[in-house]
């Protein structure tokens, strides 16, 4: 496959970002995505050029740090997959491609694709837990949690935290994140102790970085790369309410 | 001249912890505050290490490479945690628990590690739930379990194919309220350079911010290394991409000793190579195993032309097919352990029988699917198949799917005591970068296991030991001589590596060197591929350090930086590897000496001369390792030949 | 202070609610408004002197500005923080899959608030302040002939192009807007959820038709 490619270049983050346009050539269609970058990389390098910087890890879709906004679509056309588990038979040979980074105030960038996802770390020190120390513990077995809350809390548990509901939101809202972690917690009997504190405290951080507001478009479900539904965001309201006013 | 003193408690094997913990010393909580311990990497074993010492009133300071805690490779783990709770009532047990892991690692691990390793496991259940960690649960809301290799017991805890994912969540969530607490400090996207050592203890680290190119020193009473293992030297492999040595590597280099780095673990599960730019490996679970037949074509030009496009596999005839693991252990079959799974499916290829790309072996369903049904077998592994048609393209309900072994996990790392100490007064090292608990080869969910107990209920209790005596020592300023020395030495090599100029990049050197590593150090070695790796790795290591190119400057994001730091430090690690590889003349674990085999091609295990553990120190860029010899003495395990042909 | 008020979900909450009371005004005002296609227009005229002149509903009438106001200030306090929390959009626009009439929310309330302006003169700053309606008796009491005003109007081409346009432009905020009050006030479940879904596309489309078909139908029938 031979591709146009416009991707978003910018030294850091005070500079001033523009598109670049290369082309590459003989892509393999089982590739991924990122190894077609890898390959434009390493023409890049062979050119004595700064490479295209993009954050990626395990490469399997489960560390959360890839992330490019492709073809006006956070991980690009294919549904339910990261950047890195998204294959260029999803691509038609000629095509343009657009890559641009995550576009959020509250993830400012660092370098070209890389942006600094640090805010959801703060909304996690912010009461993403349950206040519990090392040992003392009663035995796990001591609680038993019903099968289907425990299913829930683990369809919520699932966030990879890669902030593509935020990528996608129209309003850069990161409920889908949130309410994802204080949906699971919530679920659980050992979760609940601290659920009111927890919610006010994440939700707070939350507008307090910077974040939209939801209006429930069902952009963040649709490209969550996990799945993750939009019944945790009506579950966090809830427990907002019940947090707030009753 | 480095000493080991593995420190292993007196009295009974089951005694030995609680003893030690009674009779340790402890640091009293006022004192806690005045103690800083640096930790660096946040994976299962950092994670929770530096959340439980924060809990405990220590100041820590937690490192990570990746832009969040959350990120590290941990994070990948599929399959479960293994814990000695008999939930199940299957007759588990702490000593069995303890045997299974002995035997599994081929008899070459640490007796009174790996019993310490069982008495804990159950409090990693424990806590994680605790934590609200979601593990799969029965319909009566008590905890389910699953089997896995290597065991006769159900004993493994599971969340979905998630286990790593949730249990570093876990970890990572306590860390973040430890540093809400402002008891842990966290500097993520910055890599440890370099450790400072002063009066001939781990008194702190060099590190460079990853973003702005900064080189700074912190100060620690204690550094406790846990950066994981070094499987990403051979390139491909089930790894993430930024998984590193590096740590390990500088420790070993200031006099930590490195101990069994050949035993590397090689996965028989996963989606083969597809092209020269493929960046990475793609693990498939084990529990394939179960239900899948692994084949290749019985006959060579079946095989040919399965690789020429001509035929497919539902092409070959039940008659020509080669159930090659069936027909040679038939006691197991499919279900062998990993190393011996491995070594057949590589044995296969290379007489030529492989399909694919001629480095792939067939994994079919079509008995389990006529047996059990489509819906069983989809309920059972639908979401396996699914992400094998995601990456393959291939429908594995109607062609079988096409598996290879890939490397996935280091036995081998730095040489610790039973307190987790290196032969480095203060520098601990837990999890996957020290030489752990699993001998030559590891069981299934147990790297989370021995992460989450190195990290919330071992680390915490010996650490103290050696603080106790710290608790005068006040905090050493960065500016002290040591630490910009440290600091300098770091910033020559990395002006070093920006002025080279060469021609060739970061990543085709290691897409070189990896390769020739998996050739010469990988499931097979032999003595004349051993020797040529030495010498054609140190030849490599010169021709890095002369040839390679950076583009970008220091002082800013530079991925090619970092990697070129990685890579540099790869070379030298896969060297040791081929050294220590070359030393051990028998095949155990992990580790198979073609050589050293049975008639009937098993590994054959050297007990009276190699029942040791080999750690190498570090004397010289230009020098030869030093090998230094703790001996392996098993008092409660009779010590056996493993064998799964009946 | 800390009330769920300042935080985004109590703003959302607000709208929410605020919206869902909108929702029921425009059924009692479509109910009253099809009675002008009744053969007599005492009972539209009578329903329209009820609701100016009734005490309840002239509370209720503040309470509707209330909600209006509301709905409308913080949808607008809303969207500016929206905007904010994006100061450089995207190069390629948004391709994601989501509710489409979601993306136009706040356009559609542009329409829907400038037609708001004009119809409150056309008929109830007229009928309340201005004056110049036509009067009526029935049973000897004076009543405003507004079915007459409304027929009046309605027969002039381009005011029903225009109440056509921004009832549509009312349509597909509803589309949205229904269901959304539900999931922002946490009501989604795996079964309800749909049905209030389907329920929303109904009353949309009642609401809307029902609406539009007053402007047409007069235009050419009455």
């Amino acid at each position: 496959m031979d591709l146009t490619l416009k991707i978003w270049r910018q030294e850091n983050r005070q500079a001033k970002g523009r598109f670049e346009t290369y082309l590459v050539t003989n892509i393999s269609p089982d590739s991924s995505f990122l190894e077609m970058l890898d390959i434009l990389n390493q023409q890049l390098v062979d050119k004595f050029e700064m490479p295209v910087c993009f954050d990626h890890d395990c490469r399997e879709g489960i560390c959360g740090m890839c992330g490019l906004y492709i073809n006006g679509r956070p991980h690009g056309p294919d549904t339910g997959v990261t950047t890195c588990q998204l294959h260029m038979r999803k691509f038609k040979d000629g095509d343009t491609i657009t890559v641009e980074p995550w576009r959020a105030k509250p993830f400012p960038i660092i370098r070209d694709l890389v942006v600094d996802r640090s805010a959801f770390d703060k909304i996690i020190e912010a009461g993403g837990y349950v206040s519990v120390n090392t040992g003392g513990v009663p035995d796990a077995n001591a609680l038993p949690i019903s099968k289907k809350d425990a299913d829930i809390a683990m369809d919520a548990a699932a966030c990879i935290g890669c902030g593509a509901c935020v990528a996608s939101c129209k309003n850069a809202s990161a409920m889908l994140f949130v309410s994802a972690k204080v949906s699971q917690l919530s679920m659980l009997p050992q979760g609940k102790i601290e659920a009111k504190e927890r919610v006010k405290k994440m939700v707070a951080k939350m507008d307090e970085l910077g974040f939209g507001n939801c209006t429930n478009t069902g952009a963040c479900e649709a490209e969550c790369p996990k799945e993750i539904s939009l019944s945790h965001i009506a579950r966090m309201n809830r427990e907002l309410y019940a947090a707030k006013i009753l | 001249m480095a000493k080991l003193e593995s420190k292993i408690p007196e009295g009974p094997i089951a005694e030995k912890w609680t003893r030690y913990k009674a009779h340790q010393k402890l640091v009293n909580p006022a004192n806690k505050r005045k103690l800083d311990i640096i930790v660096v990497g946040t994976g299962l074993a950092g994670a929770s290490a530096s959340a439980s010492l924060g809990e405990m009133g220590f100041k820590v300071k937690t490192f990570c490479i990746q832009d969040s805690p959350r990120r590290a490779h941990s994070i990948a783990a599929q399959g479960g945690i293994n814990a000695a709770k008999n939930y199940q009532n299957d007759g588990d047990s702490v000593y069995r628990l303890f045997y299974d892991t002995i035997k599994g690692g081929d008899y070459r691990a640490r007796e009174a590690n790996v019993h310490r390793l069982a008495e804990v496991s159950n409090l990693i259940i424990d806590q994680c739930v605790a934590q609200g960690v979601p593990f799969a649960r029965e319909y009566g809301g008590l905890l389910d379990n699953r089997s896995f290799g290597g065991a006769q017991v159900s004993r493994t805890f599971y969340a979905r194919g998630q286990t790593g994912q949730q249990l570093l969540l876990g970890a990572y969530s306590a860390l973040m309220r430890q540093v809400e607490k402002k008891s842990v400090t966290l500097y993520t996207r910055t890599e440890m350079l370099d450790v400072v050592i002063v009066d001939g203890k781990a008194r702190g680290i060099v590190t460079r911010n990853l973003v702005t190119g900064e080189i700074d020193c912190h100060f620690g009473h204690a550094v406790v290394i846990a950066s994981g293992g070094y499987g990403n030297a051979f390139f491909l492999s089930t790894n993430a991409m930024g998984s590193n040595g590096s740590a390990a590597w500088q420790v070993y280099k200031k006099g930590a000793c490195f101990a069994n780095p050949s035993y590397v673990q090689i996965h028989p599960t996963c989606i083969p190579v597809h092209g020269d730019f493929q960046s990475k490996l793609t693990l498939m679970s084990e529990s394939l195993r179960n239900d899948g037949r692994i084949w290749v074509p019985a006959k060579k030009e079946d095989a040919e032309a399965i690789r020429a496009g001509k035929l497919k596999p539902t092409d070959i005839a039940e008659a020509d097919r080669d159930y090659y693991l069936e027909r040679r252990y038939p006691a197991f079959g499919n279900l062998v352990p990993r190393d011996v799974a491995s070594r057949a499916a590589k044995e296969r290829c290379d007489a030529g029988y492989g399909v694919g790309t001629g480095l792939a072996v067939y994994l079919d369903f079509s008995d389990a699917i006529n047996r059990l049904g489509k819906e069983v077998v989809e309920q059972r592994y639908g979401n396996l198949f699914q992400m094998y048609e995601k990456i393959v393209d291939d429908n594995p309900y109607e062609t079988p799917m096409m598996i290879y072994p890939a490397i996935h996990y280091t036995m081998g790392g730095i040489w610790v005591d039973y307190e987790l100490q290196t032969t480095i007064p203060g520098l601990f090292a837990i999890g996957e970068a020290n030489f752990s608990d699993h001998g030559a080869n590891r069981l299934g969910a147990s790297a989370l296991m021995q992460g989450l107990a190195d990290g919330y209920f071992v680390l915490p209790y010996t650490i103290q030991n050696y603080l106790s005596d710290d608790i005068l020592t006040p905090r050493m300023s960065p500016e002290a001589p040591e630490f910009q020395e440290a600091k300098k030495a770091a910033q020559a090599r990395i002006d070093k590596l920006m002025s080279i100029n060469g021609q060739v990049s970061v990543d085709s050197f290691h897409r070189r060197f990896g390769l020739k590593l998996w050739d010469l150090v990988g499931m097979a070695r032999n003595k004349e591929g051993l020797k040529q790796a030495v010498a054609d790795f140190q030849q490599m290591k010169k021709e890095f350090w002369t040839q390679v190119r950076i583009p970008g400057d220091k002082n800013s994001f530079n991925p090619e930086l970092e990697k070129a730091g990685r890579v540099a430090d790869f070379i030298e690690i896969g060297e040791l590897m081929a050294r220590d590889a070359l030393n051990r003349e028998e095949s155990c674990g992990g580790h198979f000496r073609e050589e050293f085999q049975t008639d009937e091609g098993e590994a054959l295990r050297n007990d009276t001369d190699f029942m040791y553990a080999a750690a190498w120190e570090y004397k010289g860029f230009d020098e030869d390792p030093v090998l230094h010899k703790e001996a392996l003495v098993y008092e409660n395990i009779k010590v056996q030949t493993r064998n799964y042909k009946k | 202070m800390n009330t769920i008020f300042n935080s985004s979900v109590g703003r959302k909450l607000i709208m929410s609610l605020a919206g869902l009371f909108l929702i029921s005004f425009l059924l009692v005002h479509l109910g009253i408004n099809l009675l002008v296609f009744l053969e007599s227009k005492e009972p539209f005229n009578k329903a329209a002197h009820f609701m100016g002149t009734n005490p309840v509903i002239k509370i209720m009438e503040l309470t509707l500005f209330g909600g209006f106001l509301l709905h409308i200030i913080y949808g607008m306090i809303v969207s500016l923080q929206n905007k904010l929390a994006r100061p450089i959009g995207y190069a390629k626009s948004n391709n994601s899959q989501q509710s489409f009439f979601s993306k136009y929310m706040f356009h559609t309330a542009v329409v829907i608030g400038i037609f708001l302006v004009l119809h409150l003169i056309d008929f109830y700053v007229k009928a309340k302040f201005i004056g110049g309606v036509p009067e009526v008796v029935y049973n000897g009491e004076n009543y405003h002939d507004l079915a007459t005003l409304v027929i009046a109007r309605f027969k002039i081409g381009w005011v029903v192009w225009v109440y056509v346009a921004a009832l549509l432009g009312l349509g597909f905020h509803l589309h949205h807007g229904f269901q959304s009050a539900f999931q922002t006030l946490g009501l989604n479940h795996p079964v309800y959820t749909p049905i209030i879904k389907g329920l929303g596309i109904l009353y949309t489309i009642l609401v809307t038709l029902g609406f539009m078909s007053i402007p047409v139908l007069v235009y050419f029938i009455k």
